[in-house]
């Protein structure tokens, strides 16, 4: 076994050249290159930290946007429809009273008519009664030989044409 | 029939050999530091990790692989660290991730096939010297931050909290034993675990070699199945090469979280 059968010709170069070289490594490496290598990651996860920070950030603003428009959009919701309420109810309004203004003037015409078939009935059925009386005075004269006055015929006209 | 022998000594690749006539370098009397094999996959170790971290640091938010792999290994530290003693694990990321990468680093190029273009690597890790001073490293650390932050209350550490005042007397010799024998297991694991996975692995390729030598139905019989072992045992070896490392900072941790926060 080497390590034994050479010990006492070689510790003492083996402990030299260890402490040379382990301590190489530690000064150049461990205390040098590897805070350098740690403060990279550390800045790294600091940049990542910052970054997720700031898209937090901007991700909660946008939220507060989002719900200030949708506040805003309600509100002008509401007013849009309260103007076509409006509107509509104008409109009906509107039309309401020209319909019964159209309505009103249909039955005034429709009552002039009315008026103006009764006239057109009254004068119609005078005309009848005179036809009548002087039919009836014809008949008689021609008939009977008889002359008969206008009023007498023209009650008996009356008379029978209340029956008929 | 010594010399139909294939000559595979399992222990062989554990020898330490001066390079370049280095053998004479002393430093005082007796004691000699001559570069060897073991010093050169130190310094290949330390220059290859350097690289590898180097390779890391360009620093860019949004990161490449090599400095993505590079982050990983600082985040397992860091997080190991900080799981296992807190906020204050901090300021220890740089000996533990030097002491984890060195180790691994270590014991993945002892691993390395370079064996085929004529070279051999030698894992230094499965010397318990250099485990040794690497275990009494770690361990005077805890000593030195125990008594730096806690003073003589840090023998308190052999007392556990809500142990009854007559067990005391037989608890404290206990702990401390147990506190006592902490770098050498430290040191005996990393190097136990390295030595046996390379033996087993040159134990199983002079049966390759032995085996085929012998003839086809050897080959096929003892050879062929050695073979395949040590593929499966390759891989076992490289998962061990992690694990003890992870260990040997893993407990570094623990140790150093007994000294920092003391119960």
């Amino acid at each position: 076994m080497p390590q034994i059968a050479q010990l006492a010709d070689t510790w003492s170069s083996q402990v030299f050249w260890l402490l040379v070289f382990f301590g190489i490594t530690f000064l150049v490496v461990g205390n040098l290159m590897v805070p350098k290598v740690m403060s990279t990651v550390a800045e790294r996860d600091g940049q990542i930290a910052a970054d997720l920070a700031a898209a937090k950030a901007a991700r909660d603003a946008a939220d507060e946007q989002e719900e200030a428009w949708r506040v805003r959009e309600n509100e002008n919701r509401a007013a849009a429809q309260a103007i076509v309420a409006k509107a509509k109810d104008e409109a009906a309004a509107k039309s309401e009273k020209k319909l019964k203004a159209a309505q009103t003037r249909i039955d005034k015409k429709l009552a002039d008519a009315e008026a103006r078939i009764g006239d057109a009935r009254t004068e119609a059925l005078a005309e009848v009664e005179s036809v009548a009386v002087e039919a009836a005075q014809d008949i008689v004269k021609t008939l009977a030989g008889v002359k008969v006055t206008k009023p007498v015929a023209t009650k008996a006209v009356k008379e029978a044409m209340a029956n008929g | 029939m010594a010399a139909e022998q294939a000559k595979v000594d399992p222990m062989y690749q554990f020898t330490i050999k001066p390079l370049g006539g280095s053998d004479e370098w002393v430093l005082g009397e007796g004691f000699n530091i001559a570069f060897t094999n073991s010093a050169m996959w130190m310094l290949i170790t330390t220059v290859v990790l350097f690289l590898f971290v180097l390779g890391g640091m360009r620093r860019q938010l949004v990161p490449g692989r090599w400095q993505m792999m590079v982050e990983t290994f600082t985040g397992f530290i860091d997080n190991m660290l900080e799981a296992n003693i807190g906020k204050a694990g901090r300021k220890y990321v740089p000996y533990v991730f030097s002491l984890f990468m060195f180790i691994l680093f270590a014991n993945l190029l002892g691993l390395l096939p370079l064996g085929v273009v004529g070279v051999h690597p030698f894992t230094f890790t499965s010397h318990f010297t250099v485990t040794g001073v690497l275990a009494i490293i770690s361990f005077s650390i805890v000593l030195l931050v125990g008594f730096w932050k806690h003073g003589f209350h840090f023998f308190s550490l052999f007392v556990p909290h809500g142990t009854p005042l007559p067990m005391i007397p037989v608890i404290a010799p206990i702990e401390f034993i147990s506190f006592m024998v902490r770098p050498f297991s430290l040191a005996l694991r990393l190097f136990v675990a390295m030595m046996a996975g390379h033996v087993l692995l040159e134990v199983l390729s002079s049966f390759v070699i032995d085996g085929t030598n012998a003839g086809v139905g050897f080959g096929l019989l003892v050879g062929l199945p050695s073979f395949i072992l040590m593929i499966g045992i390759c891989a076992l070896e490289l998962l061990v090469a992690g694990i003890q490392a992870y260990v040997f900072a893993l407990l570094t941790a623990l140790y150093i979280n007994d000294a920092e926060n003391l119960h």
